[in-house]
């Protein structure tokens, strides 16, 4: 009876008020996900204003410099808006404009999938509100001047930590008063089914790219892929298409903050066992009462206390491996890559960097590592001055 | 029959919510006394949770109020115990679909059932979900309430057919909260719950004052309120138990 189980993971843990609304959701994709016409314009969309395919790069000078695997970069922070957020809002925009909405309301954290929800509503002509926590409006002002830029309402939300769980609790409120015109573009491969289906079919694209631009580059598919962690939308975009190539390791980085031993973590997997929260069961931080822990992570976009329920799934059955990457971690790669090959990641794509040059030395000179560098860094740039001690003004 | 079912017996009922541990655990023991006295006839006892995504600021609020003062799952356990020496009326949970799994399901609806507990509604567990619960409800003998919105249509007759205790009916969309108009047609989503069953239907979200309550009472056969008590408790804090008494008579006594 349940639906969209991966495993024991997923299901539709939703107030009754929305459920016609995620029923509605799933018959509609279910019909245009085989729509010659639906499916033509996306494509368009995909090449033509997110400029797809993003680039396969060999990160020659970062291989060397290791002295182990071949390392690629896969340039999902060279899309329009900056990151890999595009592909999702891209196609759930384009479908909620197929159901017949004329608004669009969304979650976000480093406002990466803000910034994209309010650039495709611009383009789509649709009415667009959202929520990100005030902890959050603070450390990435320059998302939220965006996206008032692009004609969206922003709610700071000074709910529970004041993060992007408070901003998924209070989208999933206001989806509630307000159903009949709009439609909750769910930024993450997470909350109730069918968001972690869709999201992820949307950003499967990436690995479907990844595979054909190595066997043109390599003749070979990859031996690793890494890509960060939060919800898991860029990860499982990344993982997808490689979950049935049995030897290619998929792995996902997830925040530690400042050590998974610590309170001041978001290592669901390393910290987190299984829960109910968000419409969903899968791995959550939590005390031994089932409340909600207030992670922490330097990185805005990886401060969830959650994971997709398929990723669960994926560690659950061994296929994919999650590793824990600290702050401290994360800066120095984002250093590193920035100084190495002169592209700044995103803080949270920082974290892949960073097991990827815990990995890289111990393979050989003839695997391949993709990193999936989901997104660019200059949001981050301040915030990176000030966790080094230097104040500077955007 | 259930004992909650039996509630609904002496004309409509008043089904008030407290949410346990606002201010403190001491206070929610006299509250609880206080509004069985002043007619309640089932009582809805909130277990805090970090992040009640059905819930607007008020009773928020209270969740977070209630945490911070160090309220647990066994320390409500233990305050249902006690206060079951007096309070007579059927006592339901409310609360989150994590907190009853994370305690251990079972676990949770064993020890729900041997301090004297009859019900328990999840909002964030709907008619698809219900298997993760439902059976060990019944296995305690304990009714899972199953909720029904202004959204459901079509699935009414599904929901109500297998529903126990009572149907709670969602009057507006949107999070609990005190709303000074309430628009949704009732009327028709209380007939197509009793076109699929015998078992009584309360109406709540949204209602505040007496009148409301008299206004939803003729449509249904009991009256939830949660946010507005829990707006007196907030206020008054540890000094509510006198305004809540109150509060509640004057409902019960508008719907009688």
């Amino acid at each position: 009876m349940s639906k969209g189980r991966f495993g024991i993971h997923g299901g539709q843990y939703i107030p009754e008020t929305l459920m016609n609304a995620v029923i509605e959701l799933e018959d509609a994709y279910n019909y245009y996900k085989n729509d010659k016409q639906f499916n033509d314009e996306l494509q368009k969309l995909f090449k033509e204003y997110a400029g797809r395919p993003s680039l396969l790069y060999y990160a020659e000078k970062m291989t060397k410099d290791l002295g182990g695997a071949k390392i690629y970069l896969k340039r999902e922070d060279l899309n329009h808006t900056g990151a890999h957020k595009i592909n999702n809002v891209l196609g759930q925009v384009l479908l909620a404009k197929k159901m017949g909405k004329t608004r669009v309301i969304a979650e976000t954290g480093a406002g990466q999938h803000g910034v994209a929800t309010a650039t495709v509503a611009a383009l789509m002509d649709m009415e667009c509100e959202v929520f990100m926590g005030i902890e959050d409006t603070k450390r990435q002002a320059l998302n939220v001047y965006k996206m008032r830029l692009l004609g969206a309402k922003v709610h700071e939300v000074t709910t529970g930590t004041g993060t992007l769980k408070d901003a998924v609790s209070e989208t999933m409120r206001e989806w509630t008063s307000r159903i009949a015109d709009t439609h909750y573009v769910l930024g993450s491969v997470m909350g109730p089914h069918p968001f972690p289906t869709i999201v992820r079919d949307f950003q499967s694209v990436i690995s479907k790219e990844i595979k054909e631009q190595c066997l043109e580059k390599e003749g070979k598919l990859p031996d690793a892929v890494i890509a960060c962690v939060g919800g898991g939308s860029n990860a499982i975009g990344a993982f997808y298409n490689f979950i049935n190539d049995k030897n290619v390791q998929l792995i996902g980085c997830e925040a530690a903050g400042r050590g998974a031993d610590t309170f001041e973590t978001a290592a669901t997997i390393s910290t987190g066992r299984l829960g109910i929260f968000h419409g969903m069961k899968s791995y959550f931080c939590q005390d031994k009462y089932g409340q909600i822990a207030p992670v922490y992570s330097i990185s805005a976009g990886l401060d969830y206390p959650g994971i997709g329920p398929e990723h669960a799934y994926l560690h659950d059955t061994g296929r994919a491996q999650y590793v824990p990457i600290t702050d401290d971690e994360a800066v120095d790669a984002f250093e590193y890559l920035s100084r190495t090959e002169g592209i700044i990641p995103a803080i949270e794509s920082a974290h892949a960097v960073a097991y990827a040059m815990k990995l890289a030395p111990t393979m050989a000179k003839d695997k391949i590592i993709v990193i999936n560098i989901s997104g660019r860094g200059d949001k981050d740039c301040a915030a990176i001055a000030r966790y080094r001690g230097e104040e500077i003004s955007e | 029959m259930s004992h909650i079912k039996e509630a609904f017996k002496n004309g409509k009922a008043f089904i008030p919510f407290i949410t346990a541990g606002d201010p403190d655990l001491e206070t929610t023991e006299k509250l609880l006394k206080a509004v069985e006295k002043a007619g309640a006839d089932i009582i809805e006892i909130g277990i805090p949770f970090s992040d009640p995504t059905a819930e607007g600021p008020v009773i928020q609020g209270a969740n977070i109020r209630a945490l911070k003062n160090g309220v647990t799952t066994d320390k409500i356990f233990d305050m249902v115990k006690r206060v079951r020496k007096d309070v007579k009326i059927p006592l339901v949970f409310m609360t989150y679909a994590n907190v009853v799994f994370s305690y251990g399901t079972d676990k949770f609806l064993k020890t729900a059932s041997e301090i004297g507990m009859d019900g328990l509604i999840l909002p964030d567990v709907p008619y698809e979900e219900k298997e993760d619960f439902a059976p060990t409800c019944e296995k305690y003998g304990l009714d899972l309430i199953s909720l029904v919105a202004p959204t459901s249509h079509d699935r009414i007759k599904m929901i109500a057919k297998e529903a126990k205790g009572f149907v709670y009916c969602v009057s507006s969309l949107g999070v609990t909260g005190m709303r000074s108009n309430i628009t949704t047609d009732i009327g028709a989503m209380v007939k197509l719950v009793k076109e699929s069953t015998d078992i009584p239907a309360a109406i709540g979200f949204g209602i505040s004052t007496p009148e409301q309550a008299k206004e939803m009472s003729k449509k249904a056969d009991g009256v939830i309120v949660g946010s507005a008590i829990v707006n007196i408790i907030g206020a008054n804090g540890r000094d509510s138990v006198q305004p809540v008494y109150d509060y509640v008579k004057s409902m019960k006594d508008a719907i009688r």
